[in-house]
């Protein structure tokens, strides 16, 4: 609001360190993905999809981010909007892990079996959809509109930092009011297909809303993190306050308990109808130490978020929220393992190192991109014309 | 204007950075009491004004718990113990299918609370008598100014130096701001005659609209379209049916529950020796026994079965069921009296269930054990 403030921005580069860990994590994990593929192709596959799953959640989870804000016209989030742009990046990486599991489509879509397929009555009423062909076709489609899109709204975005043209916000605005339909789309048909047609008898209409939610938990915390790491350490623009933080942690929160809401409107109809064809997937998950596992995922993903996030304080605190945010991220990948898993290892749950192997490359990769990036580029959007305003948000 | 009471000084600017410089100087200058009046809420005055965090929350907090706690209790007197019934085969106490009621009540609850506390215990309402109306400068900051008021009970307050500072942060109004003497004079009764008409005046109408809604409007249409409707009621002439009965009888070859068809009329003997109790002796079904047994065998019988009961002489003495023969008879031989009758004893198929005739036979057997207890029972 006041006309004094000033926009304070130094680049500076980031330490040495950040390279190596970044680089570490990644070949370590691809060492692993390696090794798992090896030892037990069926098993690194089902991990594969959670990887695959998890890196769109923050990668397009971040690019709605991005697209929201120009859409609402948002200033709180522009002073760090230029980090969820960075995630954006992450789509470019997306194609690599998707080799793997099209390769080994066999070993998790028994809808990908002709044999299977003839022989099940209800598989054949699904085949004009649930077809290698078509699933080919749809995937490679949304990473087409997803990096295309990046590519548009990133490089405006970037182009601004020099030339400062209105215009350019002007132009983003209208590129968002046209992908945020195909994010719905994409990101539904995204859980449908890769999650969702694991089980291919089973059938949750609310399924693309329970990932949808999840995905912007993801992006959120991520980029929660980042900024929280790199405002500490000085490489943001100055003027960064609580309020800001505040905004972002209510914004965990109310998607915390989003997700709670949709996650129990799926398993409360399913519940109540007691149809046998719809309860099997969740009495595959109340077998052995899944219950155990289920019981942990009400309590990781909303119990423990929720209580972390209620106070204010919790929210302002920098130091608690980035806890919190790493807690949120770790429970999006808790929950697509309690979403992929059961169908791999019926019995119980399985965990080694097969399933560190693709955290540990995402979580690599996407350093590495922030660190390259860096360099090339601002860490804040110093042309937005909205800037200012953003910086002198209060609540 | 020197009989009036102080009530505070105020000030008036024209934008909203002023109004957060003043407010933030006011602070730290160390006045406490102080207020400001804004159009619209202006982002960074908490800090501003360095405001504790409300106490509001709490409330919220503390009445949501105890909506959703009151909820789950209501639900579980009302489903689990007061009146079972068993919905779509769950348990009667199934917390999945109260999660959206609590979920709902304790919103609601909370919702209801925080604005009652905040408009009642927070803003102290209803104040009809606050300083500040009607006066100019609350014209001023309710359509496009921005004003600060300094209270005259603030323990720093001194007029000259509160005008100085407001003067200082360019302030473009000054006032001081007088309590109203007819104001502070007239004291807001509960008992006023006006409020005890207004009062009556809502009893009438409340009252009315209830009887209006229940007694006329639900009878109207469209509201009496529930209640209208082609239904076939009992007794009622059928007009789908070609034979003409709205009631139906049972479809072929089926029985309802409960309901087996007797078939030893006339054979007493036969069913005695090929009908078996399926009830077995437990404390609930001697319960039952006993009480179908009171109710309807004793008027002959007797409460314990000597035939000496109170209707004695105005209807033929039954027999024992004590004596050798019946104490003999299986259950089933029993079982055929209850429901055929014999000779001046009528049936009672009609009074009593299946169920309910095996469960008398097991207390009539509790009764002659009794009565002719074995030198085992007795240790
Ligand atoms: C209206 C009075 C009356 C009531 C009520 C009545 N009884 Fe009887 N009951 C009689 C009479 C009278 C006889 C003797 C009938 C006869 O002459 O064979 C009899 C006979 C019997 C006998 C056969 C006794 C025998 O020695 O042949 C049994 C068993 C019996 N009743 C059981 C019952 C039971 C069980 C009930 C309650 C459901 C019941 N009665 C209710 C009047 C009654």
């Amino acid at each position: 609001m006041s006309s004094e403030t000033k926009i304070e921005y130094q680049k500076k580069e980031f330490s040495p360190k950040v390279k190596s860990v970044g680089l570490a994590l990644l070949i370590f994990g691809i060492v692993l993905v390696i090794a798992g593929y090896f030892v037990s192709p069926a098993r690194m596959t089902f991990n594969n999809i959670i990887g695959f799953t998890f890196l769109i959640s923050i990668v397009i989870g971040s690019l709605f981010f991005v697209s929201i804000e120009y859409l609402a016209g948002a200033v709180w989030s522009t002073p760090f909007r230029r980090i969820a742009e960075f995630l954006t990046y992450g789509v470019y990486v997306l194609p690599f892990i998707l080799i793997p599991i099209l390769l080994n489509l066999h070993d998790v879509f028994h809808w990908t079996h002709p044999e299977v397929v003839n022989s099940d009555k209800i598989l054949k009423e699904k085949a004009p959809y649930l077809n290698v062909n078509f699933f080919l076709i749809r995937i490679l489609g949304f990473l087409l509109i997803w990096i295309l899109f990046q590519r548009f709204i990133t490089k405006n975005s970037e182009k601004q930092d020099f030339s400062k043209e209105q215009s350019l916000t002007t132009k983003n605005i209208k590129i968002s009011a046209i992908f945020i339909p195909l994010f719905a789309i994409t990101i539904t048909f995204t859980a449908i297909d890769f999650l969702m047609s694991l089980e291919p008898h089973w059938f949750s209409t609310i399924f693309g809303v329970y990932y949808f939610s999840g995905t912007i938990l993801a992006s959120l915390a991520t980029i929660t993190i980042a900024v929280i790491y790199l405002n500490e350490h000085g490489y943001l623009v100055k003027g960064l306050s609580s309020d800001h933080y505040y905004s972002l942690g209510a914004l965990m929160f109310a998607f915390t308990n989003f997700w709670a809401y949709i996650a129990f409107s799926q398993f409360l109809l399913i519940w109540y109808a007691n149809l046998p064809e719809e309860t099997f997937w969740f009495l595959q998950r109340w077998e052995g130490s899944w219950i155990a596992y289920s019981i942990g995922l009400i309590i990781i993903r909303f119990v423990i978020p929720y209580f972390g996030l209620l106070t204010q304080p919790s929210k302002m605190d920098p130091k608690r929220l980035k806890i919190m945010s790493i807690w949120i991220l770790f429970a999006h990948f808790y929950d697509l393992y309690f979403l992929v898993m059961p169908n791999y290892s019926r019995s119980g749950v399985v965990f080694s190192w097969f399933e560190l192997g693709f955290p540990m490359l995402i979580i690599g990769a996407l350093i590495l991109i922030f660190n390259e990036l860096s360099k090339r580029k601002n860490l804040v959007a110093i042309g937005d014309p909205k800037l200012k305003r953003g910086i002198d948000f209060r609540l | 204007m020197s009989d009036k009471i102080l009530y505070g000084y105020s000030a008036i600017f024209d934008k909203p950075d002023d109004i957060i410089k003043a407010a933030k100087t006011v602070a730290e200058h160390g006045y406490k009491k102080y207020d400001v009046n804004t159009p619209y809420p202006i982002h960074g005055m908490n800090n501003a004004m360095k405001l504790k965090p409300s106490k509001l929350g709490y409330i919220s907090l503390i009445v949501g718990l105890s909506g959703a706690l009151a909820a789950i209790l209501t639900m579980w007197w009302m489903s689990a113990v007061d009146y079972p019934i068993v919905y779509g085969g769950k348990p009667f106490f199934s917390f999945p299918a109260y999660i959206p009621v609590v979920f709902e009540v304790t919103v609601l609850s909370a919702s209801i609370a925080t604005v009652l506390a905040m408009l009642f215990i927070f803003f102290k309402f209803p104040n009809n008598s606050h300083p500040l109306q009607g006066t100019e400068y609350l014209k001023k900051v309710s359509s496009d100014k921005y004003g600060i008021i300094i209270l005259a009970d603030d323990e720093k307050y001194n007029e000259n130096e509160v005008k100085n500072l407001f003067q200082s942060l360019n302030a473009s109004e000054l006032e001081p701001i007088y309590w109203d003497n007819d104001e502070i004079n007239h004291k807001h009764k509960i008992f006023e005659p006006k409020f005890i008409l207004f009062l009556v005046v809502v009893a009438i109408l409340n009252s009315g609209a209830v009887y209006f809604v229940y007694n006329k409007l639900l009878f109207m249409v469209p509201f009496n379209w529930m209640m209208e409707q082609e239904r076939q009621n009992v007794q009622q002439k059928s007009l789908i049916f070609s034979d003409g009965f709205g009631m139906r009888t049972p479809v072929e070859g089926t029985i309802a529950r409960g309901h087996l068809p007797y078939q030893f009329y006339g054979k007493p003997d036969l069913a005695g020796e090929k009908l078996i109790n399926p009830i077995p002796v437990s404390k609930s079904s001697l319960k039952l026994g006993q009480e179908k047994y009171d109710t309807y065998c004793s008027p002959c019988h007797d409460y314990h079965g000597t035939g000496q009961s109170r209707l004695n002489g105005q209807f033929p003495n039954p027999p024992s069921l004590h004596s050798e023969k019946l104490r003999s008879w299986s259950d089933g031989r029993i079982f055929a009296v209850i429901t055929e009758g014999q000779n001046v004893m009528p049936s009672y198929s009609t009074q009593l269930t299946e169920d309910e005739r095996w469960a008398v036979i097991n207390y009539i057997r509790v009764l002659q054990r009794a009565m002719n207890a074995k030198e085992s029972d007795i240790k």
